[in-house]
């Protein structure tokens, strides 16, 4: 690949080509041979197995639940509800004081006769067997007193009320200019309003917990995306110092962000084993994860672009209503990246919320974007066809010199050249601009493309890593590996900072007795905990290089350290070198400790300079059946400007499960919330569709290559989630020039573009 | 999931005789669709028995130049079986448009039959459903019904038939022969085993309790050429929107018989008769598909959600009979 950021900046010692290379995962060999154990299959000697009752209504209390006969069934060992269970804390406001606080906060279960949402828990059954627990859960009889709720987003807009912030601590509203005297004048506008539905993440793990207690000390066995979130949710729902939890989660079956904080699996399974004095252990059904482990909110989305007949924007607006839950707040940030994607002289974005009677939605893969740029990136397809201008040429036209809406400079910003690259690669010039034009067969054909921006994030992390006498490196971080290849990364960094074989570098995660991370969430795992174990491992250096030339058992005592490196599994001080497992043995017969960390890049000086983002332009071809309107995709195209890359392979994984998660949105997810019983419908994975193998085509992935070195000292950047931004509106801009058919409201399933498909002769 | 006991089937007299012996008590095969709705307790059979290891896993010759598929065919076998592939093209598209390689590794042919509903209020035992639970409503009339029936419906079930396999098998005029705990038994055609709901959604076929199915009959392959078509909402694993089955014979320009059948449209596979009698004779033209389609789908009635089905099933129809006669 060509362009971009130049190598001079680059630290001096990653020269030894380990960080970026394809590596196959680490962890890979465990998974597929069953060796890595998820949270539920942990087995502890007595472990009890729970099982969870939900409501079977959405709002009301429980009037009457009578368990007898749960009780005297075989092998049942508890059966706790409201009336029994351990006291906790109120659950409280709807808003926390801080945004660190939603993550942290109790969140108690089966502490009260109310019901807040359809199925949420109202009974857990323990027993000596899950068999027995499920069995026994079938005989609690629950009457309620059930009272009308609200399940409907747009029939009740006028509900809705304007946040203190959005998630992630984003102001609500922005205004930058007038922009409705802009719109009012604009020659050219767009005035397009969209819809996008509940989704759900269903990772393939479901929400399990195995807990134990061992006198006061409680340690759970979990699959948690952010061990210090579980730990301190944990702590102060059962009103224990967070000292005394430990976090326990190596290996998660994925998470998308539905394992950033405990949930019912964790907090019953905590509560149970204290009452039985033994571990217990419970999981969610697949089922029960649509109700209780959060979803992206359905959201109506209305973007108005006001341009010059050249092109140029001269206003957007982005204002979005979403659903969010009566009785805590969920805002995503779903417009705030417009506020810095485009030039425009005048901006403004709102969020807004109608609370309905369900669960709390939460982070949900690229919150804010994938919602939001779904609906933005239509619209700009849109506006170029109205203008005439290519879709790449009228972002083009609109790319900003410094951040629109902070007027700082970007770190680095790639995006022309992504789109450009892209378009040829992709070969865009192939594309028919007059829609539903281009025809194989009974196909109809279409191409489409759409921008991608989302922000680089960091938070604060330190690592600790460690060299012993025969020059093994371990490095410890309570980080977590989703999926997503911590485990194969960070492995790499230590290596290439040590300048030792990968062989020689063990990185264990997902324990909270380790230093403490950001865990895996908001594509910020990498530069967190990558950048705490890279200052540790700079550290280590450090106390390696110091007793190299103090100590008396060193060969190379007295040599010069300001030239010193870290290669070939030798250290060298100028002329001088040594074995580094020698020199450890001589000077260090019991290794050598050192920790680093990062701080949270809102605190520093260069996430306040610069603007920082990843970015990247999705291109993708589809192909319609004039006869019965189904939608297949071709190929698809992701060309990423992303920093450094620390594994291109597991780099491009990330970015095609994204353009696969584009590829769901775009056409297939959508869960339905049945107004009439405020329960989620379709909540199994036979309804709720995710694309599956036969769905996803031939995928491309391009890493421009980058080097942010203002993001951290890897020069990475947030990568994981920029796979889905602009995904979905690439392939939902492909469906309208393959059809001449806007869909506005998502999922593109095939009733909506079938009444406006021509009856083509046989 | 409540307790049951479980017996292993000896023979298929003793296994009809068991099941019937006993009013809470049900065949089990494969499992694929009794066993998630048995923990869900939507089923809640208290004593199983078990005929998956019967020996009525071979696919036969019959006398009269058709084919005999036992019942515990698995359905990844028949789909594979190369009589099946190219005397019954369609079976074999149908089969292995339905579910997934591991269901269909696991899913017999009687099984496939008797499978039930995917109605989403069928299965979730808070909501109203008049076929789980007599008497208590239809949750999809007003609700969710994208997925629903469009023919032969009634106010207490709209639901659908999930079967790809028995759309093909109604197409080919199959016939479900069947033993009962007296040792007798009887040949069933397959458009008269499934009921349409009318007033019982809860009586889905003509079986009665612990008769048994051991075998489904096909007669010799018409003639013409058959094709199944499926359309989805992604292209694997998933329920048709809409299927059809149709067998075309050409004779020069002029089309000598037709055969459809439709599914994921009604509770059983829906043959388009009417369809079948206009285009016998007709000219094989695009206006010929255009009419049987419509005939095909005059009676059909929407219900909000899934209105669509109506013109995706008259446009899927026309085309896969010029398809059926492109390639006659």
């Amino acid at each position: 690949m060509t362009e971009t950021k130049t190598s001079e900046n680059r630290p001096s010692e990653t020269r030894n080509g380990i960080i970026g290379r394809p590596i196959d995962r680490i962890d890979g060999p465990l998974k597929v041979t069953g060796g890595a154990t998820y949270a539920y299959e942990n087995a502890l000697e007595g472990t009890a197995f729970g099982y969870i009752l939900g409501a079977a209504v959405a709002k009301g209390r429980i009037a009457e639940i009578d368990t007898a006969e749960a009780e005297r069934a075989p092998a049942v060992l508890l059966v706790m509800t409201h009336r029994n269970a351990p006291a906790q804390p109120d659950f409280g406001p709807a808003v926390t004081p801080t945004v660190p606080e939603v993550f942290t906060r109790a969140r108690p279960a089966l502490n009260s006769e109310r019901v807040r949402y359809y199925d949420e828990p109202v009974a857990l059954v323990v027993a000596e067997t899950f068999e027995a627990a499920r069995a026994a859960a079938g005989l609690i009889r629950v009457r309620y007193d059930e009272e009308p709720g609200v399940y409907d987003l747009s029939g009740h807009m006028a509900d809705a009320y304007a946040p203190k912030r959005t998630n992630a601590g984003f102001e609500t509203d922005s205004v930058i200019g007038d922009f409705e005297s802009a719109f009012a004048a604009a020659p050219v506008k767009i005035d397009a309003t969209y819809r996008t539905p509940f989704e759900h993440h269903n990772p393939m793990e479901p929400h399990a917990t195995l807990a134990a207690w061992s006198g006061n000390e409680l340690t759970i066995h979990t699959s948690a995306q952010t061990l210090a979130n579980f730990r301190a949710g944990v702590a102060s729902t059962l009103r224990i110092p967070p000292e005394r939890v430990r976090i326990v989660s190596p290996f998660i079956g994925g998470g998308f962000g539905s394992k950033l904080i405990a949930h019912a699996d964790t907090i019953l399974a905590a509560l149970a084993a204290q009452v039985l004095q033994r571990p217990v252990k419970i999981a969610l059904t697949r089922q029960q994860m649509f109700a209780n482990a959060g979803h992206r909110a359905e959201m109506i989305q209305q973007v108005r672009l006001g341009a010059a007949t050249d092109g140029r924007l001269t206003g957007i607006a982005h204002d979005v209503w979403a659903a969010t839950s009566s009785f805590e707040e969920y805002c995503e940030q779903t417009a705030v990246f417009a506020r810095s994607l485009y030039a425009a002289p005048n901006h403004a974005t709102r969020h807004r919320l109608v609370p309905l009677d369900i669960n709390r939605g939460e982070w949900m893969r690229s919150p804010g974007e994938a919602p939001g740029m779904l609906a933005f990136e239509c619209a700009m397809d849109e506006l170029a066809e109205r203008l005439g201008l290519d879709p790449i040429e009228l972002r083009i036209r609109n790319e900003p010199a410094q951040d629109p809406e902070r007027g700082v400079p970007f770190s680095t910003r790639n995006l022309v050249t992504c789109m450009e690259e892209g378009a040829r690669r992709f070969g865009w010039q192939r594309r028919n601009p007059t829609p539903g034009s281009t025809r194989e067969g009974r196909k109809l054909i279409g191409y489409g493309m759409a921008a991608a921006i989302r922000p680089n994030y960091i938070g604060a992390a330190t690592a600790r890593v460690a060299i012993d006498r025969d020059g093994r490196v371990t490095a410890r971080l309570d980080m977590t590996d989703i999926g997503t290849g911590s485990y194969t990364i960070l492995t790499q960094i230590a290596a290439e900072s040590l300048g030792l074989p990968i062989s020689s570098v063990k990185v264990e995660l997902g324990d909270s007795r380790f230093p403490r991370t950001a865990g895996s969430g908001g594509s910020w795992g990498a530069a967190s905990a990558g950048s705490a174990l890279h200052n540790a491992c700079n550290a280590l250096k450090e106390r390696i290089l110091e007793a190299a030339q103090s100590s008396e058992a060193s060969p190379l005592r007295g040599a010069n350290a300001t030239e010193a490196s870290f290669a070939d599994s030798e250290v060298r001080i100028g002329q001088r070198s040594a074995s580094l497992a020698d020199l450890i043995r001589r000077i260090a017969p019991d290794g050598f400790e050192a920790e680093g960390s990062v701080a949270a890049g809102a605190v520093t000086q260069s996430y306040k300079a610069y603007s920082q983002h990843s970015y990247g332009a999705h291109f993708a071809e589809i192909a319609v059946d004039c006869d019965t309107g189904e939608i297949r995709m071709r190929r698809m195209l992701a060309v990423m400007g992303a920093g450094r890359i620390l594994n291109a392979k597991t780099a491009r994984s990330q970015i095609i499960g994204g353009m696969t998660w584009g590829i769901g949105a775009a056409l297939m997810e959508q869960t339905v919330l049945d107004p009439r019983y405020g329960h989620f419908v379709n909540h199994d994975l036979a309804e709720y569709h995710v694309p599956i193998n036969g769905d996803v085509p031939e995928m491309e992935v391009v890493f421009l290559e980058e080097h942010d070195d203002k993001a951290n000292p890897l020069g990475a950047k947030g990568l994981g989630e920029l796979g889905v931004c602009g995904a979905g509106a690439a392939v939902a801009n492909a469906i309208y020039n393959a059809t001449g058919v806007r869909v506005r409201e998502f999922p593109i399933t095939l009733d909506k573009v079938l009444p406006a498909l021509p009856v083509i002769a046989i | 999931m409540q307790s049951f006991t479980y017996e292993r089937a000896a023979s298929a007299e003793q296994a009809a005789a068991a099941v019937a012996a006993r009013p809470d008590a049900k065949f089990i095969s494969g499992g694929t669709n009794l066993l998630d709705l048995m923990k869900l307790e939507i089923e809640r059979p208290a004593h199983l028995v078990d005929i998956s290891r019967l020996p009525l896993d071979r696919i036969e010759e019959t006398a009269a130049g058709g084919l005999r598929v036992g019942a515990q065919v698995r359905n990844s076998d028949l789909a594979a079986d190369p009589r099946v592939r190219s005397r019954y093209p369609m079976l074999t598209q149908a089969l292995l448009a339905g579910a997934s390689a591991q269901i269909r590794n696991k899913a017999s042919t009687s099984g496939n039959l008797l499978q039930r509903t995917r109605c989403p209020y069928f299965y979730d035992r808070n909501m109203p459903c008049n076929k789980r639970e007599q008497g208590s409503g239809c949750a999809a009339l007003q609700g969710f019904n994208r997925m629903h029936a469009i023919l032969g419906a009634s106010e207490a079930c709209i639901a659908v038939h999930p079967s790809d396999m028995a759309v093909a098998m109604s197409g080919l005029d199959a016939r479900i022969e069947t033993i009962s705990p007296g040792g007798e038994t009887r040949a069933i055609p397959i458009g008269d085993f499934h009921r349409l709901p009318e007033a019982t959604p809860h009586v889905e076929t003509v079986l009665g309790h612990g008769e048994m199915i051991a075998a489904v009959t096909l007669p010799p392959p018409p003639p013409g050429r058959q094709v199944y078509r499926k359309v989805r909402d992604r292209a694997s694993y998933a329920f048709a929107l809409v299927s059809v089955a149709a067998i075309v014979e050409k004779s020069g320009d002029r089309i000598r018989s037709a055969r459809i059948a439709m599914g994921g449209v009604a509770a059983k596979p829906w043959r388009a008769t009417e369809a079948e009698r206009m285009l016998a004779g007709a000219a094989a033209s695009d206006g010929a598909f255009t009419d049987a389609a419509e005939a095909a789908l005059a009676g059909a009635i929407g219900h909000g959600g899934n209105d669509f089905k109506i013109p995706l099933a008259k446009r899927t129809m026309r085309h896969t009979l010029a398809a059926a006669v492109e390639s006659a």
